[in-house]
């Protein structure tokens, strides 16, 4: 059966295939992975007054909306940051697939105390469309990517996963 | 890394707040960090309720219990948290394809005879001499690949098993007479010893498997059985000669375990309390025991390779490549 992409999927599609793969055939690692520990500490504890994870028919997550036409999306650290651009993208993607346009958006670093802001040209629009169906691609691949050896590699929680 | 923690006092256990409280007889309590919480070994008259045993599926512990005669009772396993229909799906395809089968249970074989080998090799190093068994061994494991049954593989293991039993007597300094391994019940303190301890190196395999995606209910070289997680023994297979083995070679030729750890009116069939709290702190300090791992290129302990185990199976189930059992490199 074919999943829905979510804003994970993207996110990783730019971060690694591998993931992307085995993340869609439901192979979790983030569990063991302090950082993502901290993460979810964050997610629980920052910006406790807002309304928080609004889950669109279970594809997308928002962190929260604040005002009006405003979507947030709340990251510990920009080492990824591009990652994080496409998958605010595609929320406001998918919105404006819905008929929601004119929404902005905006990542917010609470630890570093920045924001930054996003917004979806037609050329993303384009990008994203291809993006997906990039996506759809690889997941339906018998096999996992081959492995490229990086850098990021040593800090990722599918390392042992991927280099057992 | 996660801690276990073994009860050995009487006692209630309950949730208090979002924490776990153990309160003895004495109504003495003492709180207990859930965050970094592994397994709990209740060996104890405990009292427990729903709250508490709620608070822990939903951080996912699991906890063993053990009767008096420390015999395993059985585990609560909470739900699982990590869901893979599509690794069910390929479990149960590779049980039924008895080809795949073979190839997972051979490899496991392969890989616990080769680990029982080795450990007979490093005794005799040691001035015990157990050539002749080394050699033995070392000729029926060339079958192992050829077998195309189950059954016909397990007859090899049993005689690879009963060749290696019969060299404990040589490297264990005590005089404990020990000919054949007997189960159900064991009748001596060397069967007592190796049950005991086989089923504690089976209660953590099964912590690991339940931090990933694997069903422990679908094995391989044991039938998928009824009351039995057998993915768990499968597994635990090729560990036993280098955890549980191992260590009841220096328990008996250390002295920390003599015929005084055994309550004698029940024909050794009992460990005394203080036995088993030897044996349950040396087995975890074991498991913390760290390797250079070749592949990963760091430091791993022997509790983690159960783990790696399970990422090799996977690996294995879904085609992405072939399982090659851990065999004891060093």
């Amino acid at each position: 059966m074919e999943k829905e992409i979510t804003g994970v999927m993207v996110y990783y599609y730019q971060v690694c295939w591998r993931k992307l793969w085995y993340f869609y055939h439901e192979i979790q690692m983030e569990q063991n992975n302090d950082n993502v520990q901290i993460g979810k500490l964050l997610d629980e504890n920052a910006y406790g007054r807002d309304d928080k994870h609004i889950n669109i028919d279970n594809i997308i997550n928002i962190d929260f909306i604040r005002t009006k036409k405003v979507l947030h999306e709340v990251k510990k650290s920009k080492k990824i940051e591009a990652a994080s651009i496409l998958q605010v993208k595609y929320y406001l993607y998918f919105l404006m697939k819905r008929g929601a346009t004119g929404i902005s958006a905006q990542i917010d670093y609470p630890l570093l105390k920045q924001s930054v802001e996003v917004s979806l040209s037609d050329q993303d629009v384009a990008e994203i469309e291809k993006i997906l169906a990039d996506i759809s691609k690889i997941v339906k691949e018998e096999n996992p990517p081959v492995l490229k050896k990086l850098r990021i590699c040593k800090s990722c929680a599918y390392y042992d996963l991927c280099y057992i | 890394m996660k801690r276990d923690y073994y009860f050995y006092n009487d006692g209630t256990i309950r949730r208090k707040d979002n924490t776990i409280t153990f309160i003895n007889s004495d109504e003495e309590s003492r709180n207990l960090p859930i965050e970094n919480m592994g397994n709990l070994y209740v060996m104890s008259e405990m009292s427990l309720n729903t709250s508490l045993i709620n608070l822990l599926s939903q951080y996912g512990i699991v906890v063993h219990f053990f009767n008096y005669y420390s015999f395993y009772t059985g585990s609560f396993y909470p739900r699982e948290k990590l869901v893979s229909g599509n690794i069910i799906v390929k479990q149960v395809e590779h049980y039924q394809d008895n080809e795949k089968r073979m190839g997972i249970a051979q490899a496991l074989i392969d890989a616990a005879s080769y680990n029982i080998y080795r450990n007979l090799r490093y005794y005799n190093g040691r001035g015990k001499d157990v050539k002749m068994e080394m050699a033995d061994i070392e000729n029926l494991r060339k079958n192992i690949a050829g077998t195309i049954g189950i059954k016909e593989l397990m007859g090899y293991e049993g005689n690879i098993r009963k060749i290696y039993y019969s060299a404990w007597d040589k490297i264990i300094d005590q005089d404990i007479n020990f000919t054949k391994r007997v189960k159900n019940p064991p009748d001596n303190m060397i069967n007592t010893l190796i049950s005991f301890v086989n089923t504690l190196v089976y209660t953590k395999v099964l912590g690991e498997i339940y931090q990933t995606q694997l069903n422990p209910t679908i094995s391989y070289l044991h039938e998928p059985g009824t009351r039995r997680f057998s993915l768990s023994l499968d597994i635990a297979e090729i560990f036993k000669p280098l955890i549980a083995d191992r260590l009841i070679f220096s328990l008996l030729n250390r002295n920390q375990i003599t015929e005084k750890s055994f309550a004698k009116n029940l024909n050794y069939l009992h460990l005394t309390k203080e036995a088993s709290k030897t044996i349950v702190s040396e087995l975890d300090a074991k498991l913390q025991t760290t390797i250079k791992h070749r592949e990963l290129d760091k430091s791993v302990s022997y509790q983690y390779l159960i783990r790696l185990e399970c990422y090799k199976m996977i690996k294995h189930l879904l085609g992405e490549k072939e399982y090659e059992a851990f065999k004891i490199w060093w």
